[in-house]
């Protein structure tokens, strides 16, 4: 008999510490499944960030060097420099690059850096405890922002793909989803693009990925799944928002 | 050892960069601050056509950050700043100290706190040997005290970077950094140094590697801390280095480092023209401080004159270092001039005739 699905050979055989209904398990399976797609486990360095994204190397069985709390894709970039020939990846979520890493996203990103990152965006700090983030929607109740997102106080949700896409440093970018099958399908396309565009030396690639956290926003997995339909990606709209066809800029 | 040999005249903070090269650094990421962009602008010009990376980073944060990043590859690097940007740096010094991984940041001190100035100061001295940022740690760190140590003393940074495991500091000012002294650049062989088994390369042919400061288990941490601790104290036996100028028959023993250790040796010898009996203690390693050479020298000698361009930070670690019967003082200068050799000379005469009892 055929084996159709396994785990795939980049995860490691323990369970996710992730809570019930959350997608970070989802999206580590994807970066995974890329990575074994291109037979380069051996040769891909992880950048771990502050979030619950730091156990990342637990998880991924790659080398794997933990950055301070924002500043995953400057050290990527420090790692990539050192050696041209890895892969090299973030796996960051939405505290970490949009709010106190967002000068180095976009420098990394504006310096055409060759690497890959993977952007969890799920609209709160999970593992702090639920407070407003970035990407928290107008409105949206969290630990810090108790009376709703107000953009008098507290500004607007900030769209990371869409601002790195605008600089000419960025090869891909795109923004995916996990809430459904195909939509899942689609992201895995997307997150294995982006690692076929750094193994291509094409520069910066970049994927968004919506994800739901449950826990923090006080719902059940599915009411949490249903969310990401219908309040996250109106405002944060799934595509591919730029894709550079050859590496004309180098 | 040393195989080659070039005189040159140079400025000391080209005499870093140089270094570097020579130490087969090859990677520099750092933000212009007066009063170091020698050191950036030298490598900008020379890194390239030795294969190596120069990157002008958008801070200090991310300066560091790429150092951390490079570090962790096996690969030698650096990055340079001065005080406020050292400030900058301070999260990921720790970050690299927790993850116990090599590599250079060179200080050339200005004046502080704040924007503060940029002449000469030693206000950085409690910053770079109580570890400076979060967590408790150390840096190794070495003053230079003329061009020809910038140079010497960033090989030898690199070197006991490496051995450690552990971000290395060369502290120096814009007194040191700035001016032009004869050089001597003479490629040296590294120390037989570990093998970096633990470097991230990719995990092919063996398990993966982890280079990470977060330990949550139980007793984790205290013992990851232990560990460190026994490192630092690894150094304390093995690393420290320090000069004594005339400490044989000392009544009275200056201490003073970098660029004021300069001014304060020529004190010691119009003193001694003047038939006075005193010494210079430099201490070249403030990290690990020659704690054992101030207490042995203190057994005999009842006084000591530290001189700080500051309003006093080294004089505690001698105070905490001398024998309890041993008087201390200090004379200090905060930033703004520097005291030329008669004025410390002064400050000398007065210390000196309490001995005279």
């Amino acid at each position: 008999m055929e084996l159709v699905f396994k785990r795939p050979e980049c995860l490691i055989d323990i369970p996710f510490h992730f809570c019930p209904g959350c997608h970070h398990g989802i999206a580590h399976r994807l970066v995974a499944e890329a990575i074994d797609y291109f037979k380069i486990r051996e040769k891909t360095i992880g950048v771990a960030s502050v979030g619950c994204s730091v156990f990342m190397y637990d998880y991924f069985n790659v080398d794997v060097l933990e950055a301070p709390h924002g500043r995953a894709s400057a050290v990527a970039s420090g790692v990539k420099r050192a050696k041209k020939d890895r892969i090299v990846f973030t796996y960051q979520g939405d505290g970490d690059l949009a709010a106190i890493g967002i000068a180095e996203g976009i420098h990394t990103a504006n310096r055409g850096e060759n690497i890959t990152i993977i952007f969890a965006n799920n609209g709160i700090y999970g593992m702090t405890g639920g407070q407003m983030a970035p990407t928290t929607l107008l409105g949206q109740k969290t630990t810090t922002s108790p009376y709703g997102r107000d953009f008098t106080y507290d500004g607007y949700p900030i769209r990371m793909a869409e601002m790195l896409a605008t600089l000419e440093g960025s090869a891909f970018v795109a923004r995916v989803a996990v809430n459904n099958p195909a939509n899942l399908m689609k992201a895995k396309r997307a997150i294995r693009k982006a690692f076929q565009m750094q193994i291509e030396e094409m520069g910066f690639s970049f994927v968004e990925v919506l994800l739901a956290c449950p826990t923090n926003w006080g719902m059940t997995a599915l009411e949490a799944n249903r969310r990401v339909e219908e309040e996250m990606i109106p405002y944060f709209p799934l595509g591919i928002l730029k894709e550079r066809k050859m590496a004309d800029y180098l | 050892m040393d195989q080659e040999f070039e005189k040159m005249l140079a400025k000391g903070n080209e005499a870093i960069a140089m270094a570097a090269i020579d130490s087969g650094c090859l990677l520099y990421f750092g933000y212009p601050i007066t009063p170091q962009n020698d050191i950036p602008e030298y490598l900008s010009k020379h890194l390239p056509a030795l294969g190596g990376v120069f990157i002008q980073a958008e801070s200090e944060i991310a300066s560091i950050n790429l150092l951390l990043g490079a570090s962790a590859t096996g690969a030698r690097a650096m990055t340079s700043s001065s005080s406020p940007g050292i400030s900058l740096m301070q999260e990921g010094i720790s970050y690299m100290a927790g993850s116990e991984l090599p590599g250079l940041i060179v200080n050339i001190s200005r004046s502080g706190p704040g924007l503060g100035g940029i002449s000469p100061s030693q206000g950085d001295y409690f910053q770079a040997t109580r570890g400076g940022g979060h967590g408790d740690y150390r840096t190794i760190v070495l003053a230079p005290s003329s061009v020809q140590e910038m140079y010497d003393l960033t090989c030898l940074a690199f070197d006991l970077s490496d051995k450690y495991r552990n971000p290395a500091m060369i502290l120096g000012d814009a007194l040191i950094g700035q001016m032009k002294e004869p050089l001597v650049r003479r490629k040296r062989s590294k120390m037989d140094l570990p093998p970096k088994d633990w470097a991230l390369t990719g995990a092919k042919g063996r398990k993966p590697n982890r280079l990470k400061s977060l330990y949550l288990q139980d007793g984790e941490l205290s013992e990851h801390n232990w560990k460190l601790h026994q490192k630092y104290e690894q150094m304390k036996k093995e690393e420290v280095r320090f000069e004594s100028f005339f400490t044989e028959d000392a009544k009275l023993i200056v201490a003073a480092f970098g660029s004021m250790a300069r001014v304060s040796k020529t004190s010691v010898e119009l003193a001694k023209e003047e038939g006075m009996k005193v010494g210079l203690l430099r201490p070249i390693t403030l990290f690990p401080f020659p704690e054992t050479a101030f207490y042995d020298l203190s057994q005999r000698v009842k006084l000591f004159l530290t001189v700080e361009l500051n309003t006093g930070q080294m004089v505690e670690d001698v105070k905490l270092s001398a024998a309890r019967d041993a008087q201390v003082y200090f004379y200090g200068r905060p930033p703004g001039s520097l005291p030329s050799p008669e004025e410390v000379l002064e400050e000398i005469k007065k210390y000196y005739r309490l001995g005279q009892g």
